[in-house]
């Protein structure tokens, strides 16, 4: 138990926090975008998965990071607008759609790295490059604050910079609003001349390239190589964070670090005796215990609420 | 607007070589039953529809208008029925959407708020520019609706059936500000099927019916009963004609009814009354004084805190709302589209819904579609549901024909007690007379019928004994209906007036 706790309070532990919470912030915030633009986007996990694949895989041919993560992106963007076209232009059943496309990117992958490499496994026996790590001067010699701060991998910065530029782009620019105005009434939007299927299909595309980033930096930082299935439920946990932190940009990134911090803990107790299996479960564990707390807050809110009015009525 | 016609995809004849001509500075009032192509017209002059055939002429010039932003930058805005806000952004943001003040790359809001102000004042429509559109009343969000269209630089204003979702006092406040708006140069078209209004605010009505014009005439030259002749085509009785009561025994007994709110609000105190078979007893009110409680408690959807509610002597209180379905009660509730019918089931599935285990529609667990389609067939001839066949969702049929589903259901179920909450809100003038219809024929076959509606002219012609409600408590019952007056029973609903105790009792 005090190795436990020795474990938790410890700049490298928050380090670890950090950056395991990259992974499942970048998409939560895609999905954010998405949900509020009415488009609720559930094949975020197949988006990353897609994603980590094809940067591995370009870095391997070209031995370059950015070709790689250009790569990953691009194809991200793709699949999200894969879907966009299935639900928005074929009138496909978004929720239908996006599990196609979680299943395909689930055997898809690994089919193509089998077919390329003869592995159907993980690309780590090939050489793969990673994107780099960046050392921030001053603040890395700066104890405590230092090591968790500096040092880390140039997206998990993107990561917490676009919780700010999402926040930007949803409430402050006409795009934005206007995207979450044809999530919530798009009869409205429509009647004021807004392009509703535009806004949608943005939102989509932007909800991918979060999302691609997400699962670049899970196979070109997080480790180095591609693995079947590497995303390991992250673009679903991520969907949990979206609704945890009440479908804001800030609340969401709270929510991620949550989660973050639970999976943290259940690499750094691995290393202790405590049974693995139990020990893998924590993030799930979080997940599903966090979505009960906030469904209970959520009813007690209505109730005061309820009981505010009746208050206000009665008067 | 000339010679408009226009043929819907699926072959409907909306409009049928329609002109319809509106002049500067008017408020020019388009009336007609639902369906009778009036909406359809007005989406053509917004731009949500293109004429099949027909010319659009707006100051002389000939127009096309095939989108809402043209029309917009043309100068005729349009607010719609249902409103189209954004419930969780502000009012002022609602107002701006689609055309926001920009400073640099972003949004500016405080240019919103400032334009808000400034129209709002303009033409004295008050709203809050910084209120959550969620939180505030239908009638100030009706009022954003307008501004809206005002932002965006409307001259011609088309007013969808505005007061359907208004109180009085909000609808007189609404007529206030379209008089300000045709003083300050703007041209109101104000589409209504309460002739009431339409004789208060209009300048010129002109008359649908069937997809085509009937005419336009001067308000000085029309009358409530003219208007209603146009609109269906024929003789329409807007008095009801009904036999002399043939009251039979008591069939409900409600004494000492009370019931409060789960946070303790006393919403029906001490209520009794008798419903005796054969008559119609009406409860007037304004509404939100109990009148909705009583129904759903009698109904069984609510339970009572104390009281006998009696159906031909047995104790019905208390009992589930199958249960006193069971006993004898039918129910045709207020809320239409969400206690009345199941929107997306068919007609047939929504005629059977209160019966659909029992036989003939059932046998053996299993359910018999034929017999179930029998039912509805028969039930959409008789209660003449305008709907080609009973396999439709409910959802898709106009107010008027929806209500005669839920009647249907409720009449073919041979009550001994017929409850009908607000049974023409929102229905046409065709369909309103036959509900009228179909309760006095019910009631001239035994039915005992308690009736709650917010029409006060309404429930004193139905009804052959009216009861007041006022602040949850019945404050008055007149064994009469004939010879009382409107302002007379009006003192009784706002509680300026009481009867005593036992005058009361003497009506039970």
């Amino acid at each position: 138990m005090e190795q436990a706790l020795q474990v938790i309070f410890s700049a490298t532990f928050i380090a670890a926090v950090l950056r395991v919470t990259t992974p499942i912030l970048l998409p939560a915030l895609g999905g954010l975008i998405a949900e509020l633009g009415g488009v609720a986007n559930i094949a975020l996990e197949g988006i990353m998965l897609t994603a980590a694949c094809a940067g591995v895989l370009i870095s391997i041919a070209t031995q370059s990071e950015w070709l790689g993560l250009l790569a990953g992106v691009a194809m991200g963007v793709l699949m999200a607008l894969v879907l966009a076209f299935f639900h928005l232009n074929l009138k496909a059943d978004i929720i239908l759609a996006a599990i196609a496309i979680n299943i395909l990117a689930s055997g898809g992958t690994i089919f193509v790295v089998f077919l390329l490499t003869g592995d159907k496994g993980s690309t780590s026996a090939l050489v793969s490059k990673q994107m780099p790590f960046v050392e921030i001067p001053i603040i890395k010699d700066i104890p405590l604050i230092g090591p968790i701060v500096s040092g880390q991998n140039l997206l998990t910065y993107v990561a917490f910079i676009a919780v700010a530029l999402v926040s930007v782009f949803l409430y402050r620019t006409r795009a934005g609003i206007h995207l979450r105005a044809v999530g919530e009434n798009l009869e409205a939007a429509r009647s004021v001349g807004i392009n509703v299927r535009a806004q949608q299909y943005l939102a989509l595309a932007l909800s991918g390239l979060l999302a691609a980033l997400g699962g670049v930096y899970l196979s070109m930082g997080y480790v180095k190589f591609f693995a079947r299935d590497m995303t390991a439920g992250r673009g679903f946990i991520a969907l949990a964070a979206i609704f945890l932190g009440g479908k804001t940009p800030l609340g969401t990134m709270i929510a991620a670090l949550v989660f973050g911090a639970a999976e943290a803990l259940s690499v750094q107790l691995g290393n202790l005796r405590v049974p693995n299996q139990l020990v893998q479960m924590i993030p799930y564990v979080a997940t599903l215990v966090a979505l009960v707390v906030y469904a209970l807050v959520q009813r007690q809110r209505a109730i005061a609420r309820q009981r505010k009015f009746r208050q206000t009525q009665a008067v | 607007m000339r010679n408009i016609t226009k043929i819907y995809p699926n072959g409907v004849l909306a409009d049928n070589d329609v002109t319809f001509e509106v002049r500067a500075g008017e408020i020019h009032a388009l009336v007609g039953e639902n369906g009778a192509g009036k909406s359809t017209l007005m989406k053509i002059l917004y731009g949500m529809e293109r004429p099949t055939s027909g010319q659009i002429f707006l100051r002389g010039k000939p127009v096309t208008i095939h989108t809402p932003h043209e029309a917009i930058a043309l100068g005729i805005g349009m607010v719609h029925q249902n409103f189209m806000l954004v419930p969780s952004f502000t009012i002022a943001e609602n107002i701006v959407l689609g055309a926001e003040p920009l400073r640099g790359a972003f949004v500016d809001k405080r240019a919103a708020i400032a334009a808000t102000t400034r129209l709002a004042q303009q033409y004295g429509l008050t709203v809050d520019p910084e209120a959550i559109v969620d939180a505030v009343p239908v009638g100030m969000r009706q009022r954003v609706e307008i501004l809206k269209a005002l932002y965006r630089g409307a001259d011609v204003l088309i007013l969808d059936e505005p007061t359907a979702v208004l109180t009085p006092q909000e609808t007189h406040e609404l007529f206030t500000a379209i008089r300000q708006l045709v003083n300050a140069g703007k041209t109101v078209i104000f589409i209504s099927h309460k002739l009431r209004e339409v004789m208060e605010i209009s300048d010129r009505i002109s008359v649908m019916r069937d997809a085509r014009m009937v005419g336009t005439i001067d308000k000085r030259d029309a009358d409530e009963h003219l208007l209603a002749k146009m609109m269906v085509g024929r003789e329409v009785f807007l008095n009801i004609e009904k036999p002399p009561v043939q009251r039979g025994p008591v069939v409900l007994k409600v004494r000492n009814l009370e019931y409060a709110t789960e946070a303790g609000v006393e919403a029906l105190k001490h209520v009794s009354f008798n419903v005796y078979a054969g008559e119609i007893l009406g409860i007037a009110g304004v509404e939100g004084n109990g009148q909705t409680e009583l129904v759903e408690v009698i109904a069984g959807l609510r339970a009572p805190l104390s009281g006998v509610i009696e159906l031909d002597g047995k104790s019905i209180a208390g009992l589930t709302p199958r249960g006193v379905r069971q006993a004898g009660v039918a129910h045709i509730p207020e809320d239409r589209l969400t206690n009345g019918v199941a929107l997306a089931s068919s007609i047939q599935e929504n005629l059977i819904v209160d019966r659909y285990e029992r036989e003939p529609f059932t046998r053996g667990g299993l359910m018999r579609p034929a017999e179930i389609e029998r039912n509805a067939e028969a039930l959409i001839e008789q209660y003449a549901i305008r709907a080609p066949d009973g396999t439709l969702p409910v959802g898709s049929l106009s107010g008027g024909n929806m209500q005669k589903v839920v009647v249907a259901r409720e009449l073919s179920s041979r009550p001994k007690l017929l409850i009908a909450a607000q049974p023409t809100r929102g229905v046409d003038i065709g369909a309103t007379e036959f509900m009228h219809e179909q309760l006095v024929k019910a009631r001239n076959a035994g039915v005992a019928i308690l009736l709650v509606s917010a029409d006060l002219s309404e429930v004193m012609s139905l009804s052959d004994r009216l009861a007041v409600m006022h602040d949850g408590r019945i404050v008055a019952i007149f064994p009469d209906t004939r010879g009382l007056t409107e302002e007379e029973v009006g003192l009784y609903m706002l509680g300026t007036k009481t009867m005593t105790q036992a005058e009361i009792e003497r009506n039970w």
